[in-house]
């Protein structure tokens, strides 16, 4: 694999690959973010941390234009979300509980599914098309599994799966829902090599994780999210406990409260039910 | 020997009769294209809306043979406009969807129903409620031919985008295609199946055309293109089966065609190797003795 040459300006350092400014969205009259800013230049691996409703979730819709926003604006690679998802140039690896298990699909079947926006109206795969799909697989250890129906694999493999689809779509920016719940140890190691591998290659990985242990391993910048940002940098300065207890709500819950009191949160637990 | 030529002469007999051949005709095509279309109603779990947008485009199909018009047309329109009624209701007040959806559908079969009572016509417009598919016109069969080709032929060519879709939409979204649209696609080729298996079973009954036959597969395999092979098959044999039985019981063919059809559903259930209810008994009855028996070598329980 060469690194993403359908994106000059991924070079441009000047230009962030994600660049998301006073992010503000409301379903009906929840405020679900409120003023999130967030900026990553390209080849960052980013921890998005932050306790359940604390709208992790909403900012990987916002960022994709899922969602319609309040107020704020989106750029990737600065790009319009809509342009930038019609040049495929980002991924959303889900959450498993979001995809259906029992699903009649193989996996070379979804990793070709991350092909079609380079394909003709009938999505009839060329032979470019296999070869990426064969490739992604290879990257991610999965060939041997490749006929395998996808609720037939374990949890950490089925991440892999979704991770091959982003690669052999050719993504350059990544957005992982979650991906080490529900995944054992070694499984872990296998995706922290597959995602230190793409970083290499430039690419930019934004990780919602509820995995504090594993944070410090490999990302290179860790966000606090409580509706808007609470801390952003290097994950030692952010993933401290006085930090941590603020933004899971062992005290009053609220974007305020930087000096929130010190709880028990520790690195390396989840004092947070999921 | 005399059981064999019964059994012959039960399928060949009717067959000396013309309108025999065109029933089996729009059963077969109707039977070919709910089943396509019922792998991906089950899998995204649809049935409910399968229901409401089956019967909420009876007063479309009225009016149009009122305007004589193809039946598609009227159907197209009531569909879309059921299910965009459906989402108004549905964000413009506290009730929840499901509600939503069974008011608007049996409220526009309801005006289907008085406008097929009061309007006077020379054929029984009671045949689009119940089916008459022994009694089937050369108008109907071409509609029915064309109605069911333009619904395969898209489906053969946006298959990829549908299943895509029913996967997972998120990404569908995130890759540059319209959620939306394909959903709009796929409502729009069930208001015309509607149209297609009417004539075969009756407005009444379409929704288990296009929801039984998915079922009845999904438990039979784990591979989509065989699932829709499946389905085909289970769909035709239950439509050819049950004209027959339409025919020599002298009973209503939806009914005999949609009850052949639980029929092999109710045998998948039970009897489906994998998923079935039997193979899921033995399995843990296997396991249990196996419990018993073992407990020693460990690690050789059953993944």
């Amino acid at each position: 694999m060469t690194a993403p040459a359908r994106t000059p300006e991924a070079a441009d350092v000047r230009t962030p690959a994600i660049d998301a400014r006073g992010l503000t969205v409301r379903y009906g009259d929840v405020l679900a973010l409120d003023g999130a800013d967030l900026a990553l230049d390209p080849g960052t691996v980013c921890a998005l941390l932050g306790a359940n409703g604390s709208g992790k979730s909403t900012l990987f819709s916002a960022l994709i234009g899922l969602v319609p926003l309040a107020a704020g604006q989106v750029r990737l690679h600065g790009r319009t979300p809509d342009r930038a998802r019609k040049e495929g140039l980002v991924a959303y690896v889900p959450q498993s509980e979001r995809i259906d298990q029992a699903f009649p699909v193989r996996v070379a079947d979804v990793v070709m599914m991350g092909r079609y926006g380079h394909m003709g109206p009938t999505r009839r795969p060329r032979r470019a098309d296999r070869d990426a799909v064969d490739a992604a697989l290879e990257r991610t250890g999965l060939t041997g599994l490749a006929h395998r129906q996808i609720g037939a694999l374990s949890g950490g493999q089925r991440k892999r799966a979704f991770v091959a689809r982003g690669i052999a779509q050719g993504a350059d920016v990544f957005l992982l829902d979650e991906p080490f719940a529900g995944v054992d140890k070694g499984s872990e190691a296998t995706i922290t090599d597959v995602l230190g591998a793409m970083r290499a290659e430039g690419r930019t990985l934004l990780v919602s994780t509820h995995d504090l242990a594993g944070v410090g391993g490999f990302c290179d910048r860790a966000v606090l999210l409580q509706r808007r940002v609470l801390a952003d940098g290097p994950p030692e300065e952010v993933l401290t406990p006085e930090r941590l207890a603020g933004a899971f709500g062992l005290g009053p819950a609220g974007p305020a409260a930087p000096a929130a009191p010190t709880g028990g949160a520790q690195e390396g637990e989840s004092p947070w039910t999921r | 020997m005399d059981a064999l030529n019964a059994l012959a002469e039960w399928f060949t007999v009717p067959l000396q009769f013309d309108f025999m051949w065109r029933a089996m005709l729009v059963s077969v095509v109707a039977g070919t294209v709910c089943a396509v279309l019922s792998c991906w109603m089950t899998l995204i779990g649809w049935s409910l809306l399968g229901d409401a947008v089956s019967h909420a485009v009876l007063p479309g199909v009225v009016l149009s043979y009122m305007l004589g018009l193809p039946f598609a047309v009227g159907a197209l329109v009531f569909g879309a406009g059921s299910v965009a009624l459906i989402g108004v209701v549905n964000r413009t007040s506290r009730v929840k969807e499901d509600a939503v959806i069974g008011v608007v559908f049996t409220a526009m079969f309801a005006v289907g129903v008085l406008l097929v009572s009061k309007i006077p016509s020379q054929t029984d417009l009671m045949h689009i409620l119940f089916g008459n598919v022994l009694g089937v016109s050369d108008g109907d069969i071409v509609q029915v031919l064309a109605a069911g080709a333009v619904v395969l032929a898209v489906v053969l060519a946006k298959h990829r985008d549908l299943t895509l879709y029913a996967f997972d939409r998120v990404h569908a979204h995130a890759i540059g295609l319209s959620p939306r649209r394909l959903e709009a696609l796929l409502l729009g080729l069930l208001a015309v199946t509607v149209v297609v298996a009417l004539q075969a079973v009756g407005i009444i009954l379409v929704v288990a055309m296009v929801i039984v036959p998915g079922a009845t597969a999904y438990l039979l395999t784990d591979r989509f293109e065989r699932m829709l092979a499946i389905a085909v098959a289970v769909s035709v044999t239950a439509s050819v089966l049950g004209t027959y039985l339409s025919f020599h019981l002298d009973a209503a063919t939806g009914g005999a065609v949609v009850a052949v059809q639980a029929l092999a559903f109710a045998l998948a259930y039970l009897f489906a190797p994998h998923h079935g209810v039997a193979a899921g008994a033995l399995r843990r009855a296997r396991q249990a003795r196996a419990a018993r028996a073992g407990r020693a070598p460990a690690g050789t329980a059953v993944p």
